[in-house]
């Protein structure tokens, strides 16, 4: 079987087609996939796509470029105003403007935020993208008259094209539109790592004097990768909005920023598999736990924080299991695999897994 | 808990019911709850033998003291209907789900309820920015949206949200009616604001100035805050300083405590008079006690002015109070017996009487139209419901009750009708 893998690899060796054609095939994969689901479960898939995509981009910034960022939150935040204010007062746009707009100014905060970042370190750093979590939501309920102060902004629908007929569910075409926009996400990051920017941003995470010494502009490399992961946050920032039907400022509070790490950290860090993992988690666990208020009998004191309590819980076993994440769980199964077939990987040691090669055996 | 609301009598001072000019006269009583025949599923979450309805509440988070006990104490109703057979024979389902007071998560929660449990209706879901998240989707979806928990009068919008229901008296009439009791009873007295910066805060100051008039209360007067910040200090500051005698508070429970116990911190005792949901005794002293790590307590909400739309949970000479006390005993022990389990139980019996209304087998569209249609009197509320085709709004009214100072005071009796309920509470 690892005979054969090789060959199809050789076949489809440059990195673009190989990443196009998982592209197409997952598109065609989730197509299907939403197809066959109910309105719920397609609405479900769309929150999973958005985690998805920033996600994958605060792996970028945090897994693979060493910066940790608190305040991936307000970056979707940025997103989703910009998307609101734009579909104000039921103004018709269409949807891939207000994606590109969206990306865009989320993208130049990044710019300016980048450049402040590449001057911090460590606890600054997460120090200085938490006050970006903490304070921007509150420029929401200052300037009431435009982003609606604490009851935030409505998003009216994107109502699916005519030509899907009029029974189509408009959470499937959201469902789409969100797929479509992290499958291309995924596909342009996985382009990227595997290029000279991907290369820089390992190097000045592993070793920013060496990186250095080796002709990597170190502040540039950290502002691109901040300024990327600032727009993948705008992007799923303005799905978010489409998806919730509203924007307000509890929407997008320091527990979101959080979540997106535990989303990284769970899924495994620096691995774009890892970020839709984890989203995956995100999405899915709490609502497994979320009914829970009203069907146990025990005291609501203890009833109504079990679903939480659950979910913490989860996440202190999967940590415990998995401290590479899902991501790094699975590879250790393969590599387990590979060592009992005596195929050690690549350039590693035989039984050894390299948790931060993003896509191994390649 | 429990004991202190035994220890601390409510005083009535001034009682002042508005109603809404016309709407009392007709109280008929019609009901189809008569017909006969076999129970089939006659909409989504209907089936011969349950009625499944849902619900969005803060369980956990910053609203969660005190109205947290609302989704359980109307299920505690529910399950007392249940074990007495049910309406019509069906057993009541309530699914509710902790959205923590932020209206994204209400957002997904409520299309869970729809999309996925596929409850008949949604009731009681609790908010004015969580529920303004989701009422146009809700409507979209033809669902019916029963009894809001929130004041705004934003739910009485009949052209635009025709599914929707509110059930509390709304925050202007509110706030028309302290700013009544205020001009009446503590007229010439310097008057400053507290309240939410949303539609529940802002609807109340609404209110207010109708009464007092806008240009009494200065700005440096009008001093609000916003649920996710809990420093209020600055504001209970500016309120010292314009040198407020009396301050009327629209904030939820929490806050109500921190704003107590900030003004008690700088020396500032004026007359606090606070809105209905945010003043519930047993609450506000156990939100007090540990807010100030037992240092305040139930002293710091002496001679506090609030209003009332139910009898009052320590008159136990009510019929109401002893039925629902009673239903609080056996099924939620474990929680205090409060103005939110009252809200939530007298919520449920008001949704059991709909239900009874609209017939043996309702639609959702059958069901709205018998809501608007009959009057759903004989309630515990003391004032009329204003529910018809052209209105959507709960209790027209509210009476004004200060709260003693001492545990000395004796319980007085409102005056006017007061009903009973049914031999067996169930309507």
């Amino acid at each position: 079987m690892v005979a054969v893998r090789s060959r199809v690899d050789r076949l489809v060796a440059p990195t673009l087609r190989r990443h196009l054609l998982i592209a197409l095939g997952a598109a065609a994969v989730l197509l299907l996939l939403s197809a066959q689901i109910g309105a719920y479960d397609d609405y479900n898939l769309t929150a999973v796509a958005i985690f998805a995509v920033a996600a994958a981009g605060l792996t970028l910034l945090t897994g693979l470029n060493g910066q940790l960022s608190l305040g991936h939150g307000a970056l979707m935040a940025i997103g989703a105003y910009t998307a609101s204010l734009l579909l104000k007062d039921h103004r018709q746009l269409p949807v891939i403007v207000v994606l590109l707009i969206s990306v865009l100014s989320a993208g130049v905060i990044g710019i300016a935020f980048g450049y402040a970042a590449a001057r911090l370190r460590g606890p600054y750093l997460a120090g200085a993208t938490l006050t970006l979590a903490v304070a921007l939501p509150q420029v929401a309920t200052r300037y009431k008259s435009i982003f609606g102060g604490e009851s935030g902004l409505t998003v009216p629908p994107s109502a699916p094209p005519d030509w899907l007929g009029a029974d189509f569910p408009p959470e499937r075409w959201l469902a789409w539109i969100a797929l479509a926009a992290a499958v291309v996400t995924m596909l342009l990051l996985a382009n990227l790592l595997r290029s000279a920017p991907g290369r820089a941003f390992k190097a000045v995470r592993d070793n920013e004097a060496a990186a250095a010494l080796a002709g990597i502009d170190v502040a540039r490399t950290q502002v691109l990768a901040f300024v990327i992961s600032a727009a993948c946050a705008g992007l799923a920032g303005a799905l978010f909005a489409y998806w919730s039907g509203i924007t307000s400022p509890a929407g997008f509070s320091l527990g979101l920023s959080l979540q997106l790490i535990t989303a990284i950290v769970i899924g495994g860090l620096g691995s774009l598999a890892g970020a839709v993992w984890g989203s995956i988690v995100l999405v899915f666990v709490p609502l497994l736990t979320s009914g829970m208020a009203s069907t146990v009998h025990l005291p609501s004191a203890v009833a109504d924080n079990l679903p939480l309590a659950i979910y913490g819980g989860i996440l202190v076993i999967a940590m415990l299991v998995a401290p590479h994440g899902i991501q790094g769980a699975l590879r250790r199964i393969l590599a387990i695999g590979r060592a009992r077939w005596e195929y050690p990987p690549r350039g590693g040691q035989k039984g050894v897994v390299d948790w931060d090669d993003p896509a191994p055996g390649t | 808990m429990k004991s202190v609301m035994g220890g601390n009598a409510l005083r009535i001072r001034g009682i002042a019911i508005i109603c809404v000019a016309g709407l009392l006269a007709a109280c008929g009583n019609s009901t189809s709850s008569t017909d006969s025949g076999t129970n089939t599923a006659s909409a989504p979450g209907i089936t011969a033998t349950t009625i499944t309805i849902g619900s969005t509440q803060p369980l956990t988070g910053r609203a969660a003291p005190g109205y947290s006990e609302i989704s359980a104490s109307s299920n505690a109703y529910f399950q007392y209907v249940n074990a007495h057979g049910g309406i019509f024979g069906r057993q009541i389902t309530y699914t509710y789900y902790d959205d923590t007071y932020n209206p994204t998560m209400t957002a997904s929660l409520t299309r869970k309820l729809i999309l996925d449990d596929k409850v008949f209706a949604l009731f009681s879901a609790l908010g004015t920015p969580t529920h303004l998240a989701v009422v146009d989707y809700i409507n979209s979806q033809k669902v019916p949206d029963l009894f809001v928990s929130s004041g705004c009068n934003c739910w009485n919008d009949v052209s635009n949200h025709p599914y929707t229901f509110g059930w509390q008296p709304d925050y202007t009439i509110e706030g028309k009616i302290l700013g009544q009791y205020i001009n009446q009873n503590l007229g010439g007295k310097k008057v400053g604001y507290f309240f939410q910066n949303d539609e529940f805060g802002l609807d109340g100051v609404k209110g207010l100035d109708a009464q007092l008039g806008a240009s009494t209360v200065p700005d440096a007067s009008r001093q609000n805050y916003v649920p996710t910040n809990t420093n209020v200090g600055p504001q209970i500051a500016a309120l010292q300083a314009s040198g407020a005698q009396v301050v009327v508070s629209f904030s939820i429970p929490a806050f109500t405590a921190l704003a107590l116990l900030g003004a008690a911190k700088v020396g500032y005792h004026p007359i606090w008079v606070v809105s209905n949901v945010g003043s519930d005794v047993t609450t506000l002293t156990g939100l007090l006690k540990s807010f100030s790590k037992g240092a305040a307590g139930v002293q710091l909400l002496g001679g506090m002015v609030t209003d009332a739309y139910l009898p009052l949970t320590g008159d136990s000479s009510n019929k109401w109070i002893s039925l629902f006390k009673g239903i609080h005993d056996t099924y939620i022990s474990t929680l205090p017996w409060d103005g939110n389990v009252l809200y939530g139980m007298a919520q449920a019996y008001t949704l059991v009487q709909a239900i009874k209304a609209a017939g043996r087998n309702p639609t959702r569209a059958s069901f709205v139209k018998a809501l608007e249609t009959t009057k759903l009197t004989g309630g515990p509320g003391l004032a009329p419901f204003g529910f018809s085709s052209s209105n959507h709004l709960g209790y027209l009214g509210v009476q004004v009750v200060t709260i003693a100072a001492s545990d000395s005071g004796p319980i007085s009796q409102y005056s006017g009708s007061a009903s009973s309920p049914p031999p067996n509470g169930i309507p």
